[in-house]
């Protein structure tokens, strides 16, 4: 389907549906909150104190722009299209999480909520939570499950730093999922006066929607850049999807520009076959869960199915809906990587570049490799670099067997 | 008239409340879900809430969540719930029987059969927590075909307008959720839900069922004073947990604790 302008302005829909996905399927409880969260934002995306606010935080605390960086020895090794990085890893607390963050603080201000809760896999989303409440004076409350609180105690840490309170999750399979079921239990208990700071672009209608609109200054400013600096836009764009915010923030500004390939990377984990990965579009179903209808790993009976992926942020069994309405209309490609090749990609990327990429967007590196070495030279390649690896030193370090 | 508003008109003819136990199908074990359903009945149940277990239970808190885990561990599928109500029928063609649950399990087995097996099976209505009437266009009409009961949550927090706008999707009875918060999570304040039922009765003719927070006679006797009906539900299940290790001193235990409610639901009448 060839996407215009006036298209895209449909969706999601009033009822936050891309196609057949997305929605609100949330108990009565949150409903009037939902509400509310959709009217004032659709005011306030219009108001040019807020959007003048969310700049300016963007401009000179989160640090953006961010660099378009060609990466001439990767490219060079690789033998192909031309390889550029679009660098979130640079921002404020070191992904691209802090961009949605600001703008959901903002709104929460606007709101007069004082407390917030979020979810977090990796912790790089709670730690850009716990940044922006101990900026604005938030109490902060971060789910996180058990699981990942023992992969990634170097983010908890922080948060704690950071005036966070960090709750650990012993239900279910004590990662991500259960972390957001968590937190949706914490919002119902704690409607009146909270604000759920979502951490992706998937959950009930607003978030899909909000979320994607913070997200989409990647977009733009790779789009500039690379009109500037390339001299033309984009080939291609590869970025790794578990939820799909820095990949439909990347991929949004460029839906209409037909001549520009979009690759969502999902976490293949030992292997799409083995069944033990976090690749819902490549491996999964459409079925309802936290919140939303979109595509989920399930077992046959529609129960939420275990993952498995060396990054914890891609460790989700589902994915964000305007993910999987892109997937059925073929307007963007979703593929795999297994946790090796992205290990590969990892070590590629820090050996060539002097840039350690989060685990998350090591798939994204580990498939653009691949891609480019089958295109021309004179084409290019923008990776998205969400994050960087500070936080899963102690992931590879045990991978490679040492001590820390 | 379906058996759920049969049950009810008769119970509001003789000036009597509705006790509506809630178990988690499945939990301890599978093998007990009928024989335990039978006991809720003997103990004084008008209708039955009965939960499809599911892996993740966002509205719930840790006791339900917990039955939930109890209940997949034996590999409880909707398909075997169904099953099990087909097996109840057996022996009782009375109790209304309302499948109360998550809607991807549904989605998974295919809307139109289910709604056929939950039909067949003797099922009489159904609660899907996660699914507001706004989402429910493709499932709500194949229930209204079949006469099986749509039953939808009212909160603390829903506006009038959407009262009277989910009310009118909704048959059976409308489920009150009595505070914000999940199940078994906190305390009931009588006098909040008096005021809240009262207003619900205003804009609705469809009976009032009130849960959560429900956790003994008195708090049953409470809100069966303000309403057409209780919903008890993590009571039971923690009950059922702390006695999972013994099938009769378990029936025990339930029958203990409901009867009580039924007595005291029927001691607001006389």
């Amino acid at each position: 389907m060839k996407l215009t302008e006036e298209m895209l302005s449909g969706f999601p829909d009033a009822r936050g549906h891309f196609g057949a996905y997305g929605g609100r399927f949330v108990s009565e409880t949150l409903f009037d909150s939902l509400m509310t969260l959709e009217k004032e934002y659709k005011r306030l995306k219009n108001d040019p104190d807020f959007q003048a606010a969310f700049d300016k935080d963007l401009a000179h605390y989160v640090g953006r722009p961010s660099p378009l960086y060609l990466a001439e020895r990767l490219t060079r090794e690789t033998g192909g299209a031309q390889i550029w990085l679009k660098r979130e890893d640079l921002n404020h607390t070191g992904a691209h999480k802090v961009n949605n963050t600001i703008g959901q603080a903002l709104l929460a201000s606007f709101l007069g909520k004082k407390r917030i809760i979020a979810e977090t896999g990796a912790g790089q989303h709670g730690v850009a939570t716990a940044t922006v409440c101990a900026r604005l004076g938030l109490e902060c409350h971060v789910f996180m499950g058990a699981e990942d609180v023992q992969r990634q105690s170097l983010n908890v840490y922080r948060m704690k730093l950071l005036g966070a309170t960090v709750h650990s999750v012993q239900g279910g399979t004590k990662t991500l999922k259960d972390a957001m079921n968590d937190a949706m239990r914490d919002w119902v208990a704690n409607v009146d006066d909270t604000f759920y700071i979502i951490g992706t672009v998937a959950g009930p209608h607003p978030y899909p929607l909000l979320v994607r609109d913070f997200q989409s200054v990647i977009g733009r400013e790779t789009r500039q850049q690379s009109l500037h600096q390339a001299g033309k836009l984009p080939d291609a764009l590869v970025a790794c999807v578990g939820g799909g915010s820095n990949a439909i923030g990347m991929f949004y500004p460029f839906l209409t520009d037909e001549s520009v390939q979009l690759y969502g990377v999902e976490a293949g984990g030992l292997g799409i076959e083995t069944g033990k990965h976090a690749a819902p579009l490549s491996a999964g179903r459409p079925g309802v869960l936290h919140g939303n209808r979109t595509y989920l790993m399930e077992d046959e009976n529609g129960q939420i199915a275990g993952t498995h992926s060396v990054s914890a942020g891609l460790d989700y069994p589902g994915v964000g809906p305007e993910h999987s309405w892109l997937k059925d209309i073929g307007r963007a490609h979703y593929v795999s990587v297994t946790d090796d090749e992205a290990l590969d990609g990892f070590r590629k990327l820090t050996r060539v570049e002097g840039i350690m990429p989060a685990l998350e967007t090591a798939h994204a590196v580990a498939y653009a490799i691949k891609l480019a070495a089958t295109m021309d030279k004179d084409q290019v390649v923008v990776i998205n670099v969400s994050g960087r690896g500070d936080k899963d030193m102690q992931t590879i370090a045990k991978i490679d067997g040492i001590e820390m | 008239m379906s058996r759920i508003e049969g049950v009810l008109k008769s119970l509001k003819a003789q000036g009597r409340k509705a006790l509506i136990p809630y178990i988690t199908a499945g939990d301890p074990h599978p093998d007990q879900t009928v024989d335990l359903m039978h006991t809720l009945v003997a103990a004084g149940a008008d209708i039955i809430e009965l939960g499809v277990p599911f892996s993740d239970p966002m509205a719930d808190g840790p006791v339900i969540q917990q039955a939930c885990e109890r209940a997949l561990v034996h590999g409880t599928s909707l398909r075997q719930v169904v099953g099990m109500v087909k097996t109840f029928r057996e022996k009782d063609d009375k109790t209304p029987i309302v499948l109360m649950g998550y809607l991807n399990p549904m989605e998974a087995m295919g809307y139109e059969q289910f709604a056929n097996t939950a039909k067949a099976a003797g099922i009489d209505g159904i609660l899907t927590v996660d699914l507001p009437p706004e989402e429910a266009d493709e499932v709500a009409p194949l229930f209204t075909e079949r006469d099986l009961d749509a039953i939808f949550l009212l909160a603390p927090t829903t506006t009038d307008d959407r009262i009277r706008s989910i009310s009118e999707h909704c048959s059976g009875y409308v489920y009150y959720v009595s505070f914000k918060g999940v199940t078994g999570s906190g305390k009931i304040d009588i006098d909040e839900v008096a005021a809240k039922v009262a207003h619900i009765h205003e804009l609705t003719a469809l009976p009032v069922g009130v849960g959560f927070g429900i956790r003994d006679a008195e708090t049953a006797a409470a809100v069966g004073r303000v309403s057409d009906g209780v919903i008890v539900g993590s009571v039971l299940v923690d009950t059922i947990a702390r006695n999972q290790a013994d099938p009769e001193q378990l029936k025990q235990a339930l029958t203990d604790l409901l009867h009580p409610m039924r007595v005291a639901l029927d001691n607001l009448t006389s």
